[in-house]
C-alpha cells in the first residue's frame, strides 16, 4: 500500500485506505517522539524547504521539528526576510531555491491552489501546510489521528466543527477526511460565515450551537478571526461569544465521553472559555504533539516518490 | 467589357446575410472596396469571368459567405500595454478569427477619455487588418467620478461609451451619463457588477467557491447592477447596452425590460456559454479567471436561452490580452480576462450551432447586423454598395486550438487544446484578403 500522489495537496479525493495508511504510520512516529532520543535516520540526505508566505507558529515549528527528527536537512523561508519583498514571484522564488537541490517543499500560502501551482513549477514533492481558505491537510490528519487514538475508531462518530466555517481551510480538510472515514460531520457558525451551498459537502449545517452539539462525540472549535468582525460579518465579539462560545454550561449536551478540540491559536474567552479549553476532555495540547507525528508520517510516506510514480 | 471591371469575385459560396435574409449560392463581385454585384452562382457567363485575373477569383464552393464579423467588445491594450497587444496585433488576431471590425474599450493607459487618445487609436488603426471603432470612457480615468468630455469623444469618432472593467457605481453619475449621451444618440455599455458585492471576488460564488475557499463574485452582484441600470435607462430614456451578460437573473431582467419596451440591448461572451465554474478547481488555471466570472450550469443554460430568444442581441469576445508572466501566478493574484478573438467563431459553431440552439443565420446576425445596428456602423451586411468586408467560413472544419497559432500577442486562452468545429477560410477587409487559412 502506497499513497496515490507524490504530493499532499489536500484531503479531497483521498481514500479511506490512504488515510488509514497515514494514520497507522503516524502511530509509529508517535512512539518515536516519546523516546529519550527522538531522532531517526529516515530522511537522511533529503532536503526540505519550508516555504511560509503567511505567519504561522504551530505548523511551521511542527514541520521543522518533524523534519529534524527524521534527519532531513531543512531550510525555512519566511516572506518578511526574502526577495518576495523585492517583487520576486512565487514561481521564481521556488525555482531558484530548487536550483540549490531541494527534494521536498512544505508550503503555506494565502492563495487557494498555490501548492497545486507549485507542482507545475518544480519537481519536488509538495506538501500543503495551508492554502488560503482551501485546505490544510496535515491539520485535519492530526485531528483525525487524535480522535482515532482516543476512540480507537473513526467510523460512526459524530464530529461538530464550530466557528468561522467560511474562511477555514481546517474545516474543509476535516470534512473531506472525516467523511472518507465514515464520520458524521456537522458544521455550526453564524449564517454570514457559512459559505454558499455548504450543505453540498454532505454535512449537517446549524446556526444554533446547542442543537449542533447535542449528542456529539467531538467538538472542534475554529478560531474566530477578529478582522471578520471589522468587515461587518458579525456585529460584535460579545454577541459571537453569547451565541457560539463553547462554555462549561453547554458541555452536558455532548455525549458522555466527549472531546474538545481547537487547532489554535485560541481566543480564550471568545470562542472557548478557559474552563473548557483546559478541562479534562480537552485534547488541544495532545493535538499539537500528534501534529508532529502526523507530519513525520507524511514526510516519510512522500519522500522518494518521484514524478513517474504519479 | 473592360478587364478591370471587378477587383475580386468570391464565387460559389452559400451567402448568409441576416439583414437581407439571402441564403443561396451566389457570386459576390467587388470593386473599389465595395460589393457592386451579387448574382446567383451560375448566372454569370464564363466570358465575364474571363476578364478577371484568376488570382482574384476566389472559389469558395461549399463554404459560407457572411458579412465581415464585428466584435463589439475587445481590449487592444494600446496605448499603455503594448507588451500585451497592439492595435496592429489585435487586428491580426481579429482577422484570423474572421472579424473585420472590432470595438476597443477605453481602459488603456492613458484612458480613452479624451479626443487626443481617440485620434491616436484611430490613426494607429489605419494600417491595421481590421476596422477599429473606439468606445470612449463614460467617466474620466474610468473612476466613476466625473463625466468625460463625451461630446468631444463622439466628435473624434467614438461610437459608444463605457467604463468597462468598472461598474459606474454611483447611480447619479450613471443617470447623468445616460441623459447626456442621449444628445449624441450613442449607447452606454455597462460592465454590470456591483463593486461592493463583488469586491475581492475571484470566481463565481457557488459550491465551487465554497469548495475551493475562494472569495466569490455572487450572481446577485451582476443582477443588482443590471436592474439598477435598467431602471435608470427607463427613467432617463437613454440607450443602455449590457456587456457580457453571465447570469440567469441578468438574462431574466433584460428579457423583462425589453418586454416593457425599455431601450436596452445586450451581449454575451463565448466563455459564458461554453464554460462552467467547476473548471477552476481542476488545475487552478488562471486563464479561467475573468470578470464577470464563468458561472454555474444553470447560468450557462440561461445565457443560451437568452441568445436563442433574442434577449441577448450580440456575441462579443471581451478579448482581454494579458502578459504570460502576469498569468503565471497564484490564481487570485492573476488579472482577470482571456483572449477570445480567435476562438469566438469556433465556440459559437461548436456550442450553439452544432447543439441546435442557433442557426447560422441567427449566429451571424449576432456578430454582424446587430452590433452594427446598435453602434451605427457601416458594415454588418452584404448588398450592393455595402463595404467589401466579408468573412468566408468553412463550417465543418475541425481544428484544435493551439497556443502557437494565436496571432494575438498574448496567449491567455483557457481553450488551448480544445477541439472545435468551424473555422475562417478567408477574411476580406475592403476587398483585400487580410487572412487566408493555411
Amino acid at each position: 500500500m502506497q499513497l496515490h500522489s507524490r504530493h499532499l495537496l489536500g484531503l479531497e479525493g483521498i481514500t479511506a485506505e490512504e488515510l488509514t495508511l497515514i494514520l497507522d504510520t503516524t502511530e509509529s512516529f508517535r512512539e518515536i517522539i516519546e523516546r529519550p532520543i527522538k531522532k531517526v535516520p529516515t530522511l537522511r540526505g533529503i532536503t526540505v524547504l519550508n516555504l511560509f508566505y503567511e505567519p504561522s507558529t504551530r505548523t511551521r515549528i511542527s514541520f521543522e521539528l518533524a523534519e529534524k527528527r527524521l534527519s532531513a536537512d531543512t531550510i525555512s523561508f519566511t516572506t518578511a526576510a526574502s526577495s518576495v519583498k523585492k517583487g520576486e514571484t512565487l514561481k521564481d522564488t521556488v525555482r531558484n531555491i530548487e536550483a540549490m537541490k531541494i527534494d521536498m517543499v512544505v508550503v503555506r500560502h494565502s492563495s487557494s491552489g498555490a501548492p497545486y501551482f507549485l507542482t507545475q513549477c518544480v519537481a519536488s514533492n509538495i506538501i500543503n501546510a495551508g492554502d488560503g481558505a482551501h485546505e490544510h491537510p496535515t491539520q485535519a490528519l492530526l485531528d483525525m489521528f487524535t480522535i482515532r487514538r482516543k476512540y480507537k475508531k473513526l467510523k460512526g462518530l459524530r464530529v461538530v466543527l464550530v466557528g468561522d466555517i467560511k474562511h477555514s481551510r481546517v474545516v474543509r480538510s476535516n470534512i473531506w477526511g472525516l467523511k472518507a472515514m465514515g464520520v458524521s460531520v456537522a458544521l455550526c457558525g453564524p449564517s454570514t460565515l457559512l459559505p454558499f451551498e455548504i450543505e453540498q459537502f454532505g454535512v449537517d449545517v446549524y446556526t444554533d450551537i446547542d442543537k449542533a452539539i447535542a449528542g456529539a462525540d467531538v467538538v472542534n472549535i475554529m478560531r474566530i478571526q477578529l478582522e471578520r468582525q471589522q468587515a461587518g460579518m458579525f456585529p460584535s465579539q460579545r454577541e459571537y461569544t453569547n451565541l457560539f462560545g463553547m462554555t462549561k454550561e453547554r458541555l452536558p449536551l455532548l455525549n458522555r465521553n466527549y472531546t474538545i478540540m481547537h487547532p489554535g491559536p485560541m481566543n480564550r474567552g471568545v470562542e472557548i472559555t478557559n474552563e473548557v479549553a483546559d478541562g479534562e476532555s480537552s485534547v488541544i495540547l495532545e493535538q499539537v504533539t500528534n501534529g508532529q507525528a502526523v507530519r513525520m508520517a507524511v514526510l516519510y510516506l512522500l519522500s522518494g516518490k518521484k514524478e513517474k510514480e504519479g | 467589357m473592360k478587364a478591370d471591371k471587378y477587383d475580386m469575385v468570391i464565387k460559389g459560396g452559400m451567402v448568409i446575410d441576416p439583414a437581407l435574409g439571402f441564403g443561396n449560392a451566389a457570386d459576390l463581385f467587388i470593386k473599389d472596396k465595395k460589393i457592386v454585384k451579387i448574382s446567383k452562382t451560375g448566372a454569370t457567363s464564363k466570358k465575364e469571368f474571363a476578364f478577371i485575373p484568376s488570382e482574384n477569383i476566389i472559389d469558395v464552393s461549399g463554404k459560407l459567405v457572411v458579412p465581415g464579423l464585428i466584435d463589439m467588445h475587445v481590449h487592444l491594450r494600446e496605448p499603455g500595454r503594448e507588451d500585451e497587444e497592439t492595435i496592429i496585433t489585435g487586428c491580426e488576431a481579429a482577422a484570423s478569427g474572421g472579424f473585420t471590425s472590432v470595438c476597443c474599450m477605453p481602459n488603456t493607459s492613458p484612458t480613452i477619455d479624451n479626443q487626443e487618445t481617440v485620434k491616436f487609436v484611430l490613426s494607429r488603426a489605419e494600417q491595421a487588418d481590421a476596422h477599429v471603432y473606439v468606445i470612449g470612457a463614460v467617466t474620466k480615468s474610468i473612476k466613476g467620478e466625473e463625466l468625460s468630455e463625451i461630446g468631444d469623444l463622439v466628435k473624434a469618432g467614438a461610437v459608444a461609451i463605457s467604463d468597462d472593467g468598472n461598474f459606474v457605481q454611483n447611480p447619479e453619475i450613471m443617470r447623468w451619463a445616460l441623459e447626456y449621451a442621449k444628445m449624441f444618440d450613442i449607447p452606454i455599455i455597462s460592465h454590470a457588477e456591483d463593486q461592493f458585492l463583488c469586491s475581492g471576488g475571484v470566481m463565481n460564488e457557488s459550491f465551487q467557491s465554497t469548495r475551493l475557499g475562494m472569495k466569490g463574485r455572487p450572481a446577485v452582484g451582476e443582477e443588482i447592477a443590471v436592474l439598477r441600470d435598467i431602471k435608470l435607462c427607463e427613467f432617463t430614456g437613454g440607450r443602455l447596452h449590457i456587456a457580457h451578460v453571465s447570469t440567469a437573473g441578468a438574462v431574466k431582467a433584460i428579457r423583462q425590460a425589453k418586454a416593457e419596451g425599455i431601450n436596452i440591448t445586450a451581449e454575451a461572451c463565448p466563455h459564458h456559454f461554453s464554460l462552467t465554474d467547476d473548471e477552476i478547481g481542476k488545475e487552478f488555471n488562471t486563464n479561467f479567471r475573468v470578470n464577470p466570472p464563468i458561472r454555474s450550469r444553470k447560468d450557462v443554460d440561461a445565457v443560451i436561452e437568452g441568445l436563442v430568444d433574442g434577449t441577448i442581441d450580440c456575441i462579443a469576445s471581451d478579448h482581454a490580452p494579458h502578459a504570460e508572466e502576469e498569468k503565471d501566478v497564484e490564481f487570485d493574484q492573476a488579472p482577470p480576462g482571456m483572449i477570445g478573438l480567435e476562438t469566438s467563431l469556433g465556440l459559437i459553431k461548436t456550442f450553439l450551432i452544432d447543439k441546435g440552439y442557433l442557426s447560422w443565420s441567427d449566429a451571424v446576425g449576432k456578430m454582424t447586423y446587430n452590433p452594427a445596428r446598435i453602434l451605427g456602423l457601416s458594415g454588418g451586411h452584404l448588398g450592393i454598395d455595402a463595404p467589401a468586408d466579408i468573412t468566408v467560413i468553412d463550417p465543418e472544419k475541425k481544428w484544435t486550438v493551439k497556443k502557437e497559432n494565436f496571432r494575438s500577442k498574448s496567449k491567455n486562452s483557457p481553450f488551448i487544446g480544445w477541439k472545435l468545429s468551424g473555422k475562417v477560410d478567408y477574411t476580406i477587409l475592403g476587398g483585400r484578403v487580410v487572412y487566408k487559412t493555411k
